[in-house]
């Protein structure tokens, strides 16, 4: 289990406080998608993702990324147990979306990057050090119920 | 993996205005993955990793100059890097994974300082060189 310092928690918890959740979620699957476009392979329904600002600007991307980072508010609220947190989603990420790990780590890091551009002073070495164990913690919850 | 022109052209601006600071945000990318992925540190048992040190400047300012090099000669990165790749393949044998992860700490570094310039594209465009740049260090390896 993952155990975060009361230094961590300050770090993510008030990053966190800031983030629009709509505004983040929506940039971060967005670049997941521009950036490594064989992540698209999960999207097929979503219409136009021919461009970057196809991408960037399509509805659906916007809407799905809401719904992520509003799950991922889920796991700032519950860092003493990502893995209780996470437990459904992470069944249905393997028997129903069949998602590739790899995936989590690639979108936990796209969303520093934004949060970085979005917060540069606030995002010192020790902030970002802070997400990157949160996001380890989430992607490995997310991995949990693979079978 | 090849940069298209527009990539190019894009990697080229940046460079031109980052200017002398390379060196600055090379060295902002290693102080962020010694804090965020502490396994890194291990290569480095000889160096002061505190904030601030002279080593790790030292050391940013190296991998600037490798960086710039390789952006002057995108249409032949084997070719501008081969010294280091022989250098990493011999002699340092760093594992490939934490070039992918210092890769990512000068993304966050560059976001940061160019909030306005980094665009999707400019972020992709990045992203794909550095990724290059990784394979090329690793290219002799075995």
């Amino acid at each position: 289990m993952v155990h975060f310092t009361a230094e961590e928690k300050a770090a993510i918890t008030g990053l966190w406080s800031k983030v629009n959740v709509e505004q983040a979620g929506g940039e971060a699957l967005g670049r997941l998608l521009v950036v490594y476009p064989w992540t698209q392979r999960f999207f097929e329904g979503f219409g136009n993702l021919s461009s970057p600002s196809a991408i960037m600007g399509n509805p659906k991307v916007k809407a799905h990324g809401k719904k992520v980072l509003t799950s991922l508010g889920d796991a700032v609220k519950n860092l003493e147990d990502l893995k209780g947190t996470f437990a459904h989603l992470s069944e249905l990420h393997c028997d129903k979306l069949h998602v590739d790990p790899e995936n989590f780590r690639l979108l936990g890091n796209v969303l520093v990057i934004v949060l970085a551009q979005l917060f540069g002073k606030e995002l010192t070495p020790q902030v970002q050090a802070a997400w990157q164990k949160m996001m380890t913690g989430v992607a490995n919850a997310l991995v949990s119920k693979y079978h | 993996m090849v940069l298209t022109e527009n990539e190019t052209a894009i990697l080229r601006a940046l460079w031109r205005k980052m200017g002398d600071h390379v060196g600055i945000y090379t060295t902002e990318a290693l102080e962020r993955v010694f804090a965020a992925f502490p396994s890194t540190k291990t290569y480095f048992p000889h160096f002061n990793l505190k904030p601030g040190s002279a080593q790790v400047k030292a050391h940013g300012k190296k991998v600037a100059a490798a960086l710039t090099q390789a952006v002057a000669h995108l249409d032949n990165v084997p070719g501008a890097l081969s010294a280091l790749s022989d250098l990493h393949a011999h002699r340092l044998r760093v594992d490939p994974v934490n070039f992918q992860l210092l890769a990512h700490c000068l993304l966050v570094t560059l976001a940061r300082h160019y909030p306005g310039d980094f665009s999707p594209t400019m972020h992709a465009s990045l992203d794909k060189f550095l990724s290059h740049v990784n394979s090329v260090l690793v290219s002799k390896y075995r």
